[in-house]
């Protein structure tokens, strides 16, 4: 039994060795890079790190551009990384949030090089030459740097009931069950982990964000709209009947572009569309 | 059983309003309630130096910036296209709104802006000026439609997967200007 644990366990270890690097990194967002193996024989491989800072407690200053200079030799493949390092090393007052290190948490949600992303799942562009620029998520209050206030981003999650909301009973009087067709079309709408990295590269959430409920949450109101067990489908369709909460869409399409999760909430608004015009 | 009810109701909404003489009430009516936990009162933990938590978070909020947005978004064809679908939309219309009341108006000031005047003025310009003119109003107008027909397709739901919006982009820009330049050269 002892060798069969030990082998099992030889097995687990060797194991994502077999996995085909291609879907190890399919969530990467950085396309062409190569993973540089760090080598301390290598001549130092710097890069600068443009990060913006804001603090809070000098609220007269302006917001500035802080650069940092790091060795990617030694540092870590990803943004996240990078970031760690600077606050370990060289600058504990620089402030961001991160928690998982692997894209579920969607705490680490910033503008990385221009566009939104998981700085957990964006790899440094290795080219040296070339400047990262880091800022938090675009058209969002700052708490402090790369901090951003979601505070209006969480009220209008709230206001769409994101739970199930369902009065009859089940006949055998076990769980709610839906049939596996009904189930497939939560796929790709159950995943988003509500990193508002969508819904902050929305020129229309940005000029509109008040009224306008932005990607992230039409995705979701999609999903309870999708979902076979609900039934409150008329009332969340008259919630969402107005020219502001869904109709401030013009399928610009950077939601889809932008999603670290390869979500897509242009399609999910586009349904509700059809799914209101359809009344 | 009514008047129990009252009695609760009254209790209640005296807690809700005035907590500190509902509690001192309840510290004379029941020593019970100190054992359930009813009278704890919350001691006061400012110092002198710090201050309401709440309070200096209403403060940052009036001083907090606005993180910057579409100056540092990086160029892309989606959002690109979508502002120049709206600016050729109204570079479209408005020359048609102006024209239309500048022809409106024009028996009262003696502009001449029939056809036939138009026609003349018109084919008394240099070659060059005639193809930039053509160019410039052909453009908006084939760039406008072929963009609109894409975006009919994404209002029935086609097309939303991240390489067709690429395409498709690069397509209408590639469409649209070759078919402006026909036009202008025709």
């Amino acid at each position: 039994m002892a060798s069969l644990r030990s082998t099992s366990r030889l097995f687990a270890a060797s194991r994502p060795l077999f996995r085909p690097a291609s879907f190890a990194r399919s969530y990467a967002t950085v396309e062409g890079t190569k993973n540089v193996e760090p080598s301390p024989s290598e001549k130092p491989n710097f890069k600068t790190f443009k990060v913006y800072r804001w603090n809070p407690d000098t609220p007269a200053e302006k917001p500035t551009m802080q650069s940092y200079q790091l060795d990617l030799n030694k540092t870590g493949p990803m943004m996240l990384d990078a970031l760690i390092r600077i606050k370990n090393e060289l600058d504990p007052t620089l402030t961001f949030r991160r928690s998982c290190r692997e894209g579920i948490c969607g705490s680490c949600a910033m503008n990385i090089d221009g566009v939104n992303t998981l700085a957990c799942l964006c790899r440094i562009p290795t080219d040296g030459a070339k400047e990262s620029r880091i800022y938090p998520l675009p058209h969002t209050y700052v708490v402090k740097d790369l901090v951003p206030d979601l505070t209006l981003f969480y009220k209008q999650y709230k206001s769409i009931k994101p739970y199930l909301q369902r009065d009859t009973p089940t006949e055998d009087g076990l769980e709610f069950r839906q049939s596996p067709e009904d189930r497939r079309k939560l796929d790709g709408l159950y995943e988003c982990i509500l990193c508002a990295c969508c819904s902050t590269s929305c020129p229309s959430y940005w000029w509109n964000s008040e009224e306008y409920l932005g990607p992230a949450i039409l995705l979701q109101s999609y999903r309870w709209l999708a979902d076979s067990r609900d039934e409150r489908t008329a009332e969340r369709k008259t919630a969402l009947d107005n020219s502001m909460s869904v109709y401030r869409c013009h399928t610009i399409l950077n939601c889809t572009r932008t999603c670290p999760k390869g979500l897509n909430p242009g399609k999910a608004i586009a349904e509700i569309k059809k799914m209101l015009a359809s009344n | 059983m009514f008047s129990q009810k009252v009695a609760q109701q009254s209790l209640r909404r005296l807690a809700v309003q005035q907590p500190t003489l509902m509690q001192s009430a309840m510290m004379r009516a029941s020593p019970a309630a100190i054992a359930i936990g009813n009278t704890q009162k919350r001691l006061a933990t400012s110092s002198p130096n710090t201050e309401d938590p709440n309070q200096i978070l209403a403060k940052q909020r009036l001083n907090r910036p606005v993180s910057p947005h579409l100056g540092i978004y990086r160029p892309q064809v989606g959002w690109i296209m979508s502002s120049l679908h709206r600016i050729s939309g109204i570079s479209l219309s408005g020359p048609l709104y102006l024209w239309a009341t500048a022809y409106l108006a024009s028996p009262l000031f003696g502009w001449h802006l029939e056809s036939a005047s138009m026609v003349a003025a018109f084919g008394a310009l240099p070659v060059a000026a005639k193809i930039l003119i053509k160019t410039i109003l052909a453009l908006p107008f084939t760039y406008h439609s072929m963009n609109g027909i894409r975006h009919l397709t994404w209002d029935l739901g086609i097309g939303f997967t991240n390489p067709t919006i690429i395409k498709t982009g690069w397509t209408v820009v590639g469409l649209s200007v070759t078919s402006a330049l026909a036009l202008a050269f025709m």
